[in-house]
């Protein structure tokens, strides 16, 4: 129960914390730990077909794609996300 | 387009009129007229007319966010009050576990021979489901080879610089823990996705699963390696006769029901006993039709992303 | 129904990330930020839909002889559908940022929008 809490409450500060980080980077390595954690909780909701998926799409393929953008648009070097920065 | 326009006569609903149609924008509309009038009444003034528009536009930017606040709040607000008012969570007799669920979980294995209740979900009741999600992201990677590919139209030579640059670094003899630890994963990362497509029927897991982890290892190995060893399997020929080939082949073993009717989860294809891997009918086919094609769009999309072609 | 808000925590958790997804959605200047708003209301609905189908004490539907206490197939499946057809959107709007950032040189929306306007204006009183 409780660490089935503590995952939950997890999920919502790395949502918040995607919201008010300011560089693109962090907030894009935000959201791996999130889709980890969501694999996570699929587990404890006894869907382990759905956890195979979001550990090999969410964590992986989705941020690599997000990571491949990042660098075409010269941001993982400017790292930060003004755009007049970029 | 010039600011004195002769469509002054026309009246506020024809105006709206066109902007449902998407004939024309009305903010633009309205900065005309506004710039119009300014132009009328303050040519004296010192404002120019930009801060004028810039002043009005912050002050609608503020009205927008206040207001999608105060929607986002009562959206919210409303959906928790009835999620507190909700059936309780994990209790066995929920209205959403009726006798679908039940015949599902009780005659999937009669029906179909495979002991995993998911894929034989998805892959058996469901299967032209699963086909339009397929052709979903066969659409997807169409989608991104046109807006991606490498041609005359889409070419900035910052672009191309860059590339070359990552083709020296690929090159040179550094960056020994990337190319070590990838020739040491590489293999098991491919192993376990292809042990994932081939026991979806009888375990967690199946084709979208198992080809994304198989295409995540193509992504590893390209990137300390290059594409020059994987150009002789993954190239332009191979992936649309792979991607073709195996819709088409999923088409055809599922779609023939088009016309016999029928649900057809009896065929003449033996179901063998559960458990085994040789069991579950048509579903191991169908689950290494969609590994291949959840690997090849993989791969695909990475392949755009970074070079431009495949 | 102090006691539901203990027990149909994962229910309100969804509806929590939905709307801290679609504020994002809303809110956010930045495109990149925004498809990563939109990834969090898509795992929030998955979230929502695989709690309703979660029975206490019972195990995932891996069938074996004389056990008849399994959770519920059906969201599993809806979901799974779901995640594969999220990661093509992604890849698809990403296409697009990447497309719009190399017309405009920006990510900035509003920046986008005010270039698109000035530029339809340059455009009209040439034509």
């Amino acid at each position: 129960m409780f660490v089935e809490r503590m995952f939950l409450l997890f999920l919502i500060i790395c949502a918040i914390g995607v919201t008010v980080s300011k560089r693109l980077l962090v907030a894009v390595t935000i959201y791996i730990a999130y889709s980890t954690v969501m694999a996570i909780v699929w587990i404890i909701l006894e869907a382990p077909d759905l956890a195979i998926t979001e550990a090999a799409v969410g964590a992986g393929i989705t941020s690599i794609l997000f990571f491949i953008t990042l660098k075409k648009i010269h941001a993982m070097k400017e790292m930060s996300d003004k755009p007049h920065d970029l | 387009m010039t600011y004195n326009s002769s469509d002054n006569h026309e009246s506020k609903w024809e105006k709206f009129f066109k902007w449902v149609n998407g004939e024309q924008a009305l903010d633009s509309v309205w900065e005309k007229e506004l710039k119009s009038k300014i132009l009328g009444k303050r040519q004296k003034r010192h404002k120019s007319i930009e801060d004028v528009i810039d002043k009005i536009n912050a002050q609608s930017k503020k009205i927008y966010i206040f207001f999608s606040i105060i929607i986002t709040v009562t959206y919210i607000g409303i959906l928790l009050y009835t999620a507190v008012l909700l059936p309780e969570h994990g209790n066995e007799l929920n209205p959403t576990n009726n006798e679908v669920s039940q015949r599902y979980v009780e005659n999937g294995v009669n029906d179909t021979g495979a002991v995993n209740a998911v894929s034989a979900m998805i892959l058996e009741y469901r299967a032209f489901d699963t086909f339009g999600e397929t052709v979903a992201l066969f659409a997807s990677i169409i989608c991104v080879a046109i807006l991606l590919k490498k041609d005359r139209s889409n070419l900035c030579p910052q672009e191309e610089r860059e590339y070359i640059e990552d083709e020296k670094i690929l090159n040179a003899d550094g960056n020994g823990i990337l190319k070590f630890t990838s020739r040491l994963i590489f293999p098991i990362v491919i192993l376990y996705g292809v042990y994932v497509i081939l026991n979806g029927h009888i375990s967690p897991g199946g084709g979208f699963s198992g080809g994304a982890i198989i295409g995540a290892g193509l992504i590893l190995y390209s990137a300390a390696y290059g594409d020059k060893n994987l150009k002789h399997i993954v190239n332009y020929n191979s992936f649309s006769k792979v991607v073709c080939g195996c819709l088409l082949v999923y088409f055809f073993s599922k779609g023939y029901s088009f016309f016999t009717g029928g649900n057809h989860i009896k065929s003449i294809i033996p179901k063998g006993t559960p458990g085994n891997i040789l069991s579950g009918g048509l579903i191991l086919p169908l689950n290494i039709c969609v590994g291949a094609v959840v690997a090849c769009t993989i791969y695909g999309f990475y392949s755009y992303f970074t070079k431009g072609d495949i | 129904m102090i006691k539901l808000i203990t027990t149909n925590y994962f229910e309100m958790t969804a509806i929590i990330l939905f709307g801290i997804g679609f504020m994002n959605i809303l809110l956010q200047d930045n495109l990149i930020k925004k498809f990563i708003g939109l990834n969090i209301m898509d795992t929030a609905i998955y979230l929502y839909l695989v709690s309703y189908g979660y029975i206490s004490n019972r195990t995932a539907p891996i069938i074996r002889e004389g056990n008849w206490q399994y959770v519920n197939p059906v969201p599993s499946g809806l979901v799974l559908t779901g995640i594969v057809v999220s990661v093509s959107m992604t890849a698809f709007s990403l296409a697009l940022v990447q497309r719009l950032y190399k017309r405009y040189g920006t990510l900035s929306f509003d920046e986008v929008i005010k270039k698109l306007r000035s530029g339809e204006a340059q455009n009209g009183s040439e034509s």
